[in-house]
């Protein structure tokens, strides 16, 4: 590929990282700052210019190696970092767990330090395991990308969620947000909280109490106290919770439904399908409580007619297939931002 | 004769109500004489001044890993931890590979610690055949080669049948019956507390039902069967409060905690917040029953100053690099815990309860003194066993120094206060910290 048709070499597509930007790995957006927050916000929105270029390339990472591996399938989360570091000129090699030393039964840290060894600068991981990107942080050089562990975090969904409410309501401060359907095993979730309530944005949660992660659910002594949890940062996020998805609808400007997992069934945690459908689904209806015009959204996959109506999915209302658009954009944002600091 | 005199310690021993400068005179193995002058022509003195003078302590829950699991621990290396932690008497767990459940393995055992073993180990045979849970071991063979307990632990009894038959039989036996209280379907895929820590990370909880459930369960088949049952490992308030209850009805129940127990909680996985994203997954804080809240380590605590549980068990439980070097979810549970648990025991509890629960509330929790007189005492004929304690000193935990094969802690670079100074078995110096 030639210089010529990456763009012109004159007019750099982004700019340096701006100083507010000192992360070297993604993990969690839990302790971003809202100015942070910001920082990937431009980023992405220089990056949505240049995907929609005629080429939609740049050399930003024009010899940085990044590495995808993933210990559980994927469709959107996969594709979309590839296609971002490909079109940021990054060599981008994708591992999957199924296939490769894993199943001969290597474990995680020794896999990782093999792929830092033949040269990843950049590794962006999907595990079934909360807090193993963590755990790769700590014992490696490379750069780490959270592409989602467990029902821990997924940092890089909730950064397209965030740009994509942002792109229809501006600024989210004192907006309502509800996330309706399986806290307990959503990393969606956990990640979007974060991030919604830094800018300022009012989180309500709604779904069965089965559903809902203990710490949040019972008022008893697994509540932090202060004097238990001397670190403010760490404590639950202040969000409220509801189990009645028609009162948490009212007044609400944007509405995120999460994907039901069918095995939550066989868990004993729900009674059937089409008991949660009665009481969760989101539909033309209940949106009618909320304010004329919210927005609708789904991280996918959808299961229409369970979590979400089909009208509704596909409705005006809906920025399902924005938010997947956006997820390029996003994820070259923050493979830029942490990849220029990796050593050369 | 070989004698060793101990002079001018503070001697504690619990079992007597006995705290005073006094000094104290070791001949042939047990203890000859305590009181002023005692052993002034000994053929060796140690000078006790400033140290404290207790019994050697008693771990009734240790788990030593041998046989099958050596690159864990084996009796040798696990006798040694213990010795450096200041126990003179630890009970071998039977969850080893093969279990203990024949007469063939409790000998082993015995065999083992005898040639390898640097402190007394005192067996503890499964409940089951196995470990699996099905049908019963031959228990009273297995008491009769020297098992001082059954248990199966790392698993409960699930099945509430088998635990009353266990009950009955060991009855008869006067064995004490341990059980690990956790309703493993209610626990299922659980790796930490269940409660806002497992919420922030994402973890799957163990709630605290799960054990308190058991722990009512076991309670009212010893109260139906007239059987003691020892309950291994409380960490919730709700089964302090259990058996509070049970107690003051005269059940025939006993109890430990844990150091672990007593003073750590749930956040301990979080860590101090410098690992990167301020998260640490540690690992070596994950163990089972998993550390609960504040609120629960100081019912604990509050529980064995009131006699609700009657001592402190390490439930030792050394792992190799490889077991906690991985994701949370598929790290191995427990903590090497012998040579800090005098530290937490004092971080928790004043030193004369740390004594008593270290020394005489074990040996008479599982009635380890109808077997072996006088053990956890300093009364004249008991074994010479006895631990010499720095209470006021401070020491960094560092595992590359354990004697232990485990080096896993919750607690590498945490300053404890309270040191073994030296550990004295069988007449014999066997740990010098000095």
């Amino acid at each position: 590929m030639t210089q010529e048709k990456l763009g012109p070499p004159t007019a750099p597509a982004v700019a340096e990282p701006p100083r507010a930007w000192t992360r070297s790995h993604l993990l969690d957006v839990d302790d971003f700052a809202p100015a942070e927050l910001e920082v990937v916000m431009q980023t992405t929105d220089a990056m949505k210019e240049v995907l929609g270029r005629d080429v939609p390339r740049v050399p930003a990472l024009r010899g940085k190696t990044i590495v995808t591996l993933f210990y559980e399938a994927s469709t959107r989360t996969r594709a979309s970092f590839e296609l971002a570091g490909k079109a940021l000129g990054a060599d981008v090699i994708n591992i999957s767990a199924g296939g490769s030393s894993v199943e001969k039964g290597e474990s995680l840290i020794d896999t990782v330090r093999t792929l830092q060894a033949v040269g990843a600068d950049v590794l962006v991981m999907r595990h079934w395991a909360a807090g193993a990107p963590y755990l790769v942080a700590r014992h490696l050089q490379a750069a780490v990308i959270n592409a989602g562990d467990g029902a821990h975090a997924h940092p890089t969904q909730a950064l397209l969620d965030l740009y994509t409410i942002r792109n229809h309501l501006g600024d989210v401060r004192g907006r309502r947000v509800v996330i309706v359907g399986d806290i307990e095993h959503s990393r969606v979730a956990r990640s979007n909280i974060w991030s919604l309530l830094a800018m300022g944005a009012e989180v309500i949660v709604c779904g069965p109490p089965t559903l809902l992660p203990a710490g949040l659910r019972s008022q008893k002594a697994s509540r932090p106290t202060v004097e238990e949890n001397g670190r403010e940062a760490m404590a639950l996020p202040p969000v409220q919770v509801e189990t009645n998805l028609e009162r948490a609808l009212e007044g609400a400007e944007v509405v995120m439904t999460l994907r039901l997992q069918k095995e939550r069934m066989q868990g004993g945690l729900l009674p059937s399908l089409r008991e949660y459908a009665t009481l969760y689904q989101l539909n033309e209806e209940r949106m009618s409580r909320a304010q004329t015009g919210a927005l609708v959204m789904h991280p996918g996959p959808m299961n229409e007619g369970i979590e979400i109506s089909p009208g509704l999915a596909s409705s005006l209302q809906s920025v399902i297939e924005e938010q997947v658009t956006n997820g390029v954009a996003v994820r070259m944002a923050v493979l830029y931002l942490i990849a220029r600091g990796t050593k050369q | 004769m070989t004698t060793l005199a101990i002079r001018g310690g503070r001697v504690i021993d619990p079992a007597k109500s006995v705290d005073t400068i006094a000094d104290l005179l070791i001949a042939d193995g047990h203890i000859a004489e305590v009181g002023p002058y005692a052993g002034k022509d000994a053929s060796e003195t140690i000078n006790a001044s400033g140290l404290v003078v207790c019994p050697g302590f008693v771990d009734i829950h240790a788990h030593l890993r041998e046989p099958g699991l050596e690159h864990k621990e084996t009796i040798a290396s696990g006798t040694r931890a213990a010795a450096r932690g200041g126990f003179t008497t630890v009970c071998a767990m039977p969850n080893t590979e093969p279990p203990i459940d024949s007469a063939g393995m409790i000998e082993f055992v015995l065999r083992t610690a005898q040639t390898q073993g640097a402190v007394r180990v005192l067996p503890i045979a499964c409940i089951t055949r196995g470990r699996v849970g099905k049908e019963l071991a031959d228990l009273a063979e297995l008491a009769q080669v020297g098992a001082v307990a059954f248990t199966d632990d790392g698993a409960p009894v699930a099945d509430a049948h088998l635990m009353r038959s266990a009950l009955e039989y060991a009855g008869m036996l006067g064995v004490p019956v341990i059980d690990h209280c956790e309703d493993a379907v209610l626990s299922a895929g659980g790796v930490m507390h269940e409660g806002w820590v497992s919420t922030r990370l994402g973890l799957r909880g163990n709630p605290a039902a799960a054990e308190e459930t058991i722990v009512a369960r076991d309670i009212a088949l010893a109260e139906a069967t007239g059987s003691h049952v020892h309950i291994a490992h409380v960490s919730t308030a709700g089964s302090v409060d259990i058996i509070r209850q049970a107690k003051s009805r005269a059940v025939r129940v006993t109890a430990e905690v844990t150091p672990h127990h007593l003073t750590l909680t749930h956040e301990a996985i979080i860590g101090a917040g410098e690992a990167p994203g301020g998260l640490a997954y540690d690992t070596n804080a994950k163990v089972n029953p998993p550390l609960r809240t504040q609120f629960d380590a100081e019912a604990c605590a509050e529980g064995l100053r009131d006699g609700t549980i009657d001592c402190i068990a390490t439930d030792h439980a050394p792992h190799a690099i490889q077991d906690k070097l991985c994701e949370f979810d598929t790290a191995a549970f427990g903590i090497s815990g012998l040579e800090t648990a005098l530290g937490l025991a004092l971080t928790a509890l004043s030193l004369q309860e740390a004594v008593r629960a270290l020394t005489i509330g074990p040996v008479r929790a599982l009635g380890l003194d109808a077997r072996i007189e006088g053990l956890g005492t300093l009364s004249a004929g008991a074994p010479g066993d006895v631990v010499l304690v720095e209470p006021e000193a401070e020491w960094t935990v560092e595992p590359e120094t354990f004697a232990s094969k485990g080096k896993n802690t919750p607690l590498a670079g945490r300053t404890l206060h309270g040191g073994v100074a030296a550990t004295i078995y069988d007449g014999r110096i066997v740990f010098d910290g000095r």
